[in-house]
């Protein structure tokens, strides 16, 4: 079966993407950062307690590598649907 | 050469420095001015960037406030980095695509209604004027502490400075003046911090020092510093929360849709050649803005610690932290301190009347501490500390030689000076092109258009320079005001904008002015009607914090459900938006086809 190359599978492909990259964002910041803290924070990381870690350190560290995965995998996206500026 | 000599020397070659880039790019377009002819590589843009962003808040204040919050200081480094994620992902591209260079514009175009745009042009105003006003407090007391004069003043010499080469520059000078100030503010961030971190915890890094060991001593700096403050009475510095985590999660949160929907950082990614870059951008911009934010929270520990140990010897040598011998004398205290106690924003009263300087928290609700201090004959915590004087005085704190102060002087003011430039574009553009000349007199030419953007500068800076003189808090603190606001009213037209195709206009409009008088009406009640002393009125929303416990900064994101939810039940009564904006959105969707952003409609 030939695969579906619409606008309509475009933009499926691109939300699923960012549905991935918004879950991880999500738990770096909010879930390591704040409502799990406490728990991570029995866990240490050189003289970081863990919890603390994500929350000044870690989590702004998996925003820029989120930010540079989204923008690779557009890329992918934008040239298997053919959409890539010219 | 003295301290006051060294600090004029670099605060006046930095000047000169920006000066003479922004004359050299002079704009001659609307198009270079507002977008800088859409022609700016993705590096560049992100330092550029990364400037705009890291205003008087990230500079001067909020290291202060991490130092003062501990743990829950956080919500700032989250707060202001995570919604890069949002903005890369969900805004960015897609505006880029659309290619026009205003924000009102879009969403005047995409809800076919110049009734929404103008509504986006209060919003911005509203929010961007706020953040100004946290800019201007920032710039009055860089400008008190370096050049000697009254804070009030210095904010007088801020407004004539940011108003010359903002209107001069416009957006293209702007965009390479703050390539070399983001290179200013950042040498004068990191420099200090590294002698310290080399200091306390022999790391050059400071990410690694603060987890590093406390130099002559078997304890890692957060355990020592844990120990300090807990016997002093203060929160655990790991684990202080502000508030409730609630409040924590809704600060956050809020700070960065707030980030995702500013008027001036959305701008910025007009100016790339096209989609591609525009996301790109975004991550370079992040990567420029973690050099400070995760230097930070290095920066607000140790000069803690630093503080702690200058007025209290036992920190360092060990031993009870209560001795008489302990606290120093007050006659003995070091040159910053009484450099800074002119400013007004360090306070010492020996209110026991033994000539040492006793600081601890005399609030403390552990029994303990007070018995203590009540033993040792303390009668009340003695020093008074700004939290927005740290940044600015770390360096002094940890006695760093004089041209290391210079340096940072030069930076705090490029920090504040920056992103005033960048919010008077935003204002300036969404006055003259999307009010003026939209709405009022669309046959305006292109001279007379620039004329009434910079007559708009104009206005804003005096607006702003009034307020600033009353501050409605820390600089950091009256930012993230800027940014709930920012966040309610904004972010959530724009996204529905892009990720609806039947998001129709009375939605739209509707949810936007729910969200803005939601945040607004939460705000005035803490803050005053428009930051105004006295026109509080918290009597009529049951008491401070009276939403579950939240504070105002922390509202936005509150104001931005509102929001979604006004326009998702006004969207459902009313008929769906023509085909042609439906397909207008198919487009705005795909990379293909492109253009470089015009002046022209």
């Amino acid at each position: 079966m030939k695969e579906d190359r619409s606008s309509q599978a475009y933009w499926k492909a691109t939300l699923s993407l960012l549905f991935k990259i918004l879950i991880l964002w999500f738990l770096v910041s909010f879930g390591a950062g704040i409502l799990f803290a406490d728990m991570l924070n029995s866990i240490h990381l050189g003289g970081y307690p863990l919890g603390f870690w994500f929350a000044q350190q870690g989590s702004i560290y998996i925003f820029i590598a989120l930010i540079f995965y989204y923008a690779k995998k557009m890329g992918d996206i934008d040239r298997r649907f053919n959409v890539q500026e010219e | 050469m003295d301290l006051q000599t060294t600090i004029y020397v670099f605060v006046g070659l930095s000047f000169a420095l920006y000066i003479g880039i922004a004359v050299w790019a002079r704009a001659g377009s609307t198009s270079e001015f507002y977008a800088a002819g859409g022609s700016v590589h993705p590096i560049t843009n992100g330092m550029a960037t990364a400037a705009d962003w890291m205003s008087a808040a990230s500079f001067i204040s909020m290291a202060g406030l991490i130092s003062n919050m501990g743990y829950g200081g956080a919500l700032f480094l989250m707060g202001w980095t995570g919604g890069y994620v949002l903005l890369a992902m969900l805004l960015a591209p897609y505006l880029r695509k659309f290619g026009k260079f205003t924000v009102p514009q879009f969403i005047g175009d995409r809800f076919y209604s110049k009734g929404a745009s103008t509504i986006a042009v209060v919003c911005l105003l509203i929010a961007s004027l706020t953040y100004i006003i946290g800019q201007m407090t920032g710039v009055g007391i860089a400008f008190a502490r370096f050049l000697g004069v009254s804070s009030d003043t210095g904010i007088y010499v801020g407004m004539a400075i940011v108003f010359a080469y903002a209107v001069f520059g416009g957006m293209k000078g702007i965009t390479y003046t703050q390539v070399a100030q983001y290179i200013v503010l950042i040498l004068a961030f990191t420099v200090p911090a590294i002698f310290i971190s080399l200091a306390l915890t022999g790391n050059v890094l400071p990410q690694i020092g603060l987890g590093g060991d406390y130099r002559g001593t078997d304890m890692t700096l957060l355990a020592k510093l844990d120990s300090v403050v807990t016997d002093l009475g203060f929160g655990k510095y790991t684990t202080s929360v502000p508030g409730s985590t609630l409040n924590m999660f809704m600060y956050t949160l809020s700070l960065m849709i707030g980030t995702a929907g500013l008027p001036h950082v959305i701008m910025r990614f007009f100016t790339v050649p096209s989609v591609k870059d525009a996301r790109l951008s975004a991550g370079w911009a992040l990567v420029f803005i973690a050099i400070l934010y995760t230097t930070a929270p290095a920066v607000g520990a140790m000069a803690k610690l630093n503080l702690h140990a200058t007025v209290n010897t036992a920190v360092k040598a060990g031993g009870d932290l209560f001795a008489p011998e302990a606290s120093i004398k007050a006659d003995s205290q070091p040159d910053w301190m009484n450099r800074w106690e002119k400013t007004g924003l360090l306070k010492w009263t020996d209110k026991n009347g033994d000539g040492r300087i006793q600081y601890y928290n005399d609030k403390t609700k552990d029994k303990g501490v007070l018995d203590k201090a009540a033993a040792a004959g303390w009668k009340g915590n003695e020093l008074m500390v700004n939290p927005d004087i740290i940044v600015l005085a770390n360096p002094e704190i940890a006695l760093l030689p004089n041209w290391v102060i210079g340096l940072v002087a030069a930076g705090g003011l490029a920090a504040a000076l920056s992103t005033a430039a960048g919010l008077l574009m935003a204002i300036s553009s969404a006055v003259s092109h999307d009010l003026v000349k939209s709405v009022f007199n669309p046959d305006i030419s292109e001279q007379k258009e620039l004329l009434a953007g910079k007559i708009s500068m104009a206005v804003a800076i005096v607006v702003a320079g009034y307020l600033g003189l009353n501050p409605p808090g820390f600089a950091a603190g009256t930012v993230a005001l800027a940014f709930g606001i920012a966040a309610s009213s904004l972010f959530p037209a724009i996204m529905m904008g892009i990720f609806s195709k039947k998001m129709n206009k009375e939605g739209a409009m509707a949810g936007m002015l729910a969200g803005l008088f939601f945040t607004l009406f939460y705000v005035f009640a803490h803050k005053g009607i428009f930051f105004i002393k006295g026109t509080e009125y918290l009597d009529l929303i049951g008491g401070a914090n009276s939403f579950f416990g939240i504070t105002p900064e922390a509202i936005g994101a509150v104001g931005a459900a509102v929001n979604f939810l006004v326009a998702f039940l006004v969207d459902k009564v009313t008929a769906p938006p023509p085909a042609h904006i439906q397909a207008m959105v198919e487009a705005v969707r795909i990379p293909r086809g492109s253009k470089l952003v015009g002046g022209a409609h």
